[in-house]
């Protein structure tokens, strides 16, 4: 119940930030350089989820840049 | 329990949707994979494309192959070569409303003697005037695990992961991304053909088998942080980290850095370091005092002590298709990588004739490419 309390005070401060509209710091018209492509976190997909799935069947650890399927070919 | 209700407060108060996100690109892709190393040949064709409707609903196929062919030092040192064949299908949907994108997908993967079907749903809100994106991962899996040769033995696999993760736009030139994931799993966890080696005397080798044994539960907890900054020339420079822990004592620490440079407007390189290491899981041994030492039993390398480093580069070239108006651009990518994976406590069994345990540590380095073409409409 502690974790949900404390999810409901930070789901409060969250929802009133929101009725008061933090003002953005970096405006819409600054995010230029951001929206290039060259800055995308994952520009091709079909080869970074390859790339995950190669290590994943090699290495202990998982999780943390999204969710892979199962099965690994790896036997 | 209490981590779904606590979701659902979170979503509940989250501020309302006042302007419109924007769903990803409608985009094609067709790939070869190609990864050889240690004795492990894989390569095959893998497909996604993705489309939008009304800038509110998009949907995804994927179709991928992995065709094996394996001489792993596992199958030289305890079985015999074989070959084999991967598919996997997925399909996707994304509903965006307002500054809300709700998606779910499903993906079957097939082989031979494993089946796993995979379940993922997410919900991200754009908020705080667009600077942070906040999503919510639920994953559930099932796979099916059987073993060639054995019609009487059966088990399963249930999985369930769940994630948070937060993308902060800092500065005009930097953005910061941090990820939470907890991946729980029941079930059989081993592989069923893998053995375990024992001391043993009375063996010409000195040494026996028997098959491994894992514990049926395992949780791991993955926290990944990463920053990407947009040079004043016009590149990118990344940098990743990750610390994963679980169950089994496995720990490790992922660091990566990437650079993007676009030489003009068709031609973009990419080049990458990796660094990988993590500890045995507690119940990995190279060799056993005893046959049936202890309950749990595993010399699988993956969950050995072990370092890997990657250096990759990456080159595309985005051209106009000449007879394909439907693409309004298009791109050839080839992306290579070589991976050396180094373990400090897996001997190399194939050299024979030493004391047990006196073998040299393994090591081996991967070749890995994809080429592929995408296509943009």
């Amino acid at each position: 119940m502690k974790a949900a309390r404390t999810a409901l005070v930070f789901a409060l401060l969250a929802g009133a930030a929101g009725c008061s509209r933090i003002e953005p710091w970096v405006k819409p018209y600054e995010r230029e350089n951001l929206a290039d492509p060259i800055m995308a976190w994952d520009r091709d997909p079909v080869s970074s989820s390859y790339m995950r799935h190669v290590y994943e069947a090699r290495e202990g650890a998982r999780g943390g840049g999204g969710a892979a399927g199962g099965g690994c070919g790896c036997n | 329990m209490q981590l779904i209700r606590a979701a659902a407060l979170l979503l509940a108060f989250l501020p309302g949707a006042a302007g419109a996100g924007v769903l990803p690109e409608d985009r094609a892709d067709l790939m070869w994979h190609y990864y050889d190393g240690g004795g492990v040949t894989i390569d095959g064709p893998s497909l996604l494309v993705r489309k939008k409707f009304a800038e509110k609903y998009a949907v995804s196929a994927s179709y991928y192959v992995d065709m094996v062919s394996s001489a792993s030092i596992d199958v030289v040192t305890t079985a015999s070569r074989y070959e084999e064949e991967r598919t996997q299908y997925g399909v996707g949907f994304e509903y965006l409303r307002g500054k809300v994108t709700y998606a779910a997908s499903f993906s079957r993967s097939s082989e031979k003697d494993y089946d796993a079907d995979t379940a993922n749903f997410s919900i991200s809100q754009d908020m705080f005037g667009d600077l942070t994106t906040v999503a919510l991962l639920f994953s559930l899996g099932k796979d099916d695990v059987t073993r060639r040769g054995d019609p009487a033995f059966a088990d399963q696999i249930d999985r369930r992961i769940y994630g948070v993760d937060v993308t902060q736009i800092a500065t005009k030139n930097l953005v910061l991304g941090f990820s939470f994931e907890t991946i729980a799993e029941e079930g059989f966890l081993n592989n069923p053909y893998r053995q375990v080696r024992f001391a043993d005397a009375g063996d010409p080798r000195g040494y026996g088998y028997e098959f491994e044994r894992y514990p049926r539960t395992r949780t791991g907890n993955a926290l990944a942080v990463r920053a990407r900054w947009y040079l004043p020339y016009r590149a990118a420079l990344q940098g990743d980290y990750r610390f994963y822990t679980d169950t089994w004592e496995i720990r490790s620490h992922t660091g990566e850095v990437a650079y993007t440079h676009p030489l003009d407007e068709r031609l973009t390189f990419d080049v990458h370091y990796r660094y990988y290491q993590q500890s045995a899981a507690e119940f990995y041994s190279d060799l056993f005092p005893t046959a049936n030492f202890q309950n749990f039993l595993a010399r699988d390398k993956e969950l050995a002590s072990l370092k890997s480093h990657t250096v990759g580069f990456g080159v595309a070239w985005e051209f106009k298709p000449p007879r394909f108006d439907f693409f309004g651009k298009a791109a050839l990518n080839l992306k290579y990588d070589r991976i050396l994976f180094r373990y400090d406590d897996f001997r190399d069994l194939r050299v024979t004739g030493l004391a047990p345990g006196s073998e040299p540590r393994y090591q081996f380095n991967a070749d890995v490419v994809r080429l592929f073409v995408s296509g943009w409409f």
